[in-house]
């Protein structure tokens, strides 16, 4: 089981990120529902918008630039970073060339 | 997305985030107190097929996976062709078990799965505490299917303990098995009903021992699964992880093995039976169209606990347990914490009108139930039959910071 890591703290905007291809997103009226499959841990995304940056993740250059796409403010980007951060150590996305 | 997360599962969602699925009510086991009285299977339990259509709507809907149960559901001939059918379509898997079938050789193809989880079910870390609820040899069994997934590479299975009072005692000793197979260990909470609303009085924890559950639970925090079945004990303090909150009909149910679909696998009455799944439009139209789960859904009061400082934390408690201890809805848990819930035991002890009895009994004719013997290990054999207990599907939702929910 992954730990838990703190959210948040040195999230790299400007790497390439993917969905876990274990992870299945399901959209809801809140946002999202995402079940990854090898840790067995549901998480849920809080806002469409989010839900837009994280299925864009795997085409975008970097998570920022998936972040411009689904026209995320700048003054918006650090809490859209503190909640991809936490999704990163859940292991519900990942950098994409760490394909292991 | 202007609600607060919970508020939203409360109000429900289009399709269960997960849900509990009896295949079969034929069990090899008689548990004294399986929730959905099993034992003999039903004549009309739903046909490969039936259930493979389940499978494609589960499917369409999205739902992450099941919890199969049972009864015993490794007894259905077509059990591995089902999982494998669901894993397939995208459906995952979690199915209880009292390890009966499990084999080396079934073993080694569970490990190789991503997507299917398994719950072995034991009520006492010793065989004499768990052989007298499980009846004989049932520790053994279990014992002998864990040794064969720890032996298959299987890491991380479930250890699945329905927290009785002979065994509240022996959480660390649980622990200690759990960890010397490589698996984790999934307490939940004795509900009382199908034959469990037999031995509830005798079975359940005491007030002190619920109090010890909690600060066992709160200390070793998310190393130890709870199905959420705990949020009554909330009210002692912080909430324990978990959505905290009653799912019945909002973000989980139950498939019967008829094709029944109940509110909760808790709650095996006509009182909370929202359809079956042969009717037209399937399961997808009971959970979007039931009156019954519009009910649920709708925003509740609190009634008499309202006015409690605890009813934030604990929301009342679980519907399953008020209503066959036959309590209220809209009051106290039969387990308050605060200490209501005996009160309004007593209160309803000396009426005429009985609590209401599950709906349906598949019991093994040849073991009629009896009284759980007080004194543990003395209990003659009790034939067979269980049930892979238990499956509180809302399986631990926590609303943390930017939506990281728990492990199931």
């Amino acid at each position: 089981m992954p730990a838990e890591t703190p959210a948040a703290a040195g999230f790299d905007l400007d790497r390439p990120w993917q969905l876990h291809p274990q992870v299945s997103v399901r959209p809801e009226r809140f946002g999202a529902l995402l079940y990854h499959f090898g840790t067995r841990r549901l998480s849920f995304l809080k806002s469409p918008a989010l839900l837009t940056v994280v299925s864009s993740l795997g085409e975008a250059s970097s998570a920022r630039a998936a972040c411009e796409l689904a026209g995320v403010r700048p003054a918006e980007l650090p809490a859209y970073a503190t909640a991809l951060a936490t999704l990163a150590s859940s292991q519900m996305i990942r950098v994409r060339e760490a394909i292991a | 997305m202007t609600l607060p997360l919970v508020e939203q599962f409360a109000y429900g969602l289009d399709a269960p985030i997960c849900l509990t699925w009896e295949l079969t009510y034929a069990c090899n086991l008689s548990c004294v107190h399986c929730l959905s009285s099993s034992g003999r299977r039903d004549p009309r339990e739903l046909s490969t097929a039936e259930c493979q259509a389940v499978i494609d709507e589960l499917e369409r809907m999205q739902v992450f996976y099941v919890n199969i149960g049972g009864g015993e559901p490794t007894v259905r001939p077509d059990f591995w062709n089902l999982v494998d059918y669901a894993t397939a379509h995208h459906v995952g898997v979690k199915f209880s078990t009292n390890g009966v079938k499990v084999t080396p050789e079934i073993a080694r193809r569970l490990a190789a799965s991503d997507y299917v989880d398994v719950q072995i079910s034991l009520d006492g870390a010793t065989a004499g505490i768990n052989d007298a609820v499980r009846g004989p040899g049932s520790y053994a069994t279990a014992l002998r299917a864990m040794e064969n997934l720890a032996a298959a590479g299987f890491a991380g299975f479930k250890i699945s303990v329905v927290v009785t009072r002979q065994n509240a005692g022996q959480l660390d000793e649980f622990k200690a098995i759990a960890d010397r197979f490589g698996a984790q260990l999934r307490l939940t909470r004795l509900r009382p009903s199908g034959r469990g609303a037999d031995v509830w009085d005798e079975l359940h924890p005491t007030a002190a021992q619920q109090r010890e559950l909690y600060d066992w639970l709160v200390t070793h925090g998310e190393q130890v699964l709870t199905g959420d079945s705990f949020f009554h004990l909330a009210a002692f303090g912080d909430p324990l992880p978990g959505l905290n909150l009653c799912g019945a009909g909002r973000v989980v149910c139950l498939i019967d093995p008829v094709g029944d679909v109940y509110a909760c696998p808790f709650a095996i009455h006509d009182s909370f039976l929202a359809g079956n799944v042969r009717g037209p439009g399937g399961f997808t139209a009971v959970w979007r169209e039931s009156e019954l789960f519009a009910d649920l859904r709708r925003p509740q009061t609190g009634g008499a606990c309202h006015s409690c400082s605890a009813y934030d934390a604990c929301r009342g408690g679980c519907m399953a347990a008020k209503f066959f201890t036959g309590l209220p809805l809209d009051g106290p848990d039969p387990e308050c914490v605060k200490g209501h819930g005996e009160l309004a035991l007593s209160a309803v002890s000396g009426l005429s009108a009985p609590a209401p009895r599950p709906s349906g009994d598949h019991s093994h004719r040849t073991a009629p139930r009896r009284p759980v013997p007080v004194t543990i290990g003395l209990r003659p054999p009790v034939s067979p039959p269980d049930r892979a207990c238990d499956e509180s599907p809302l399986a631990g939702l926590s609303p943390g910071p930017a939506g990281l929910i728990r492990p199931v």
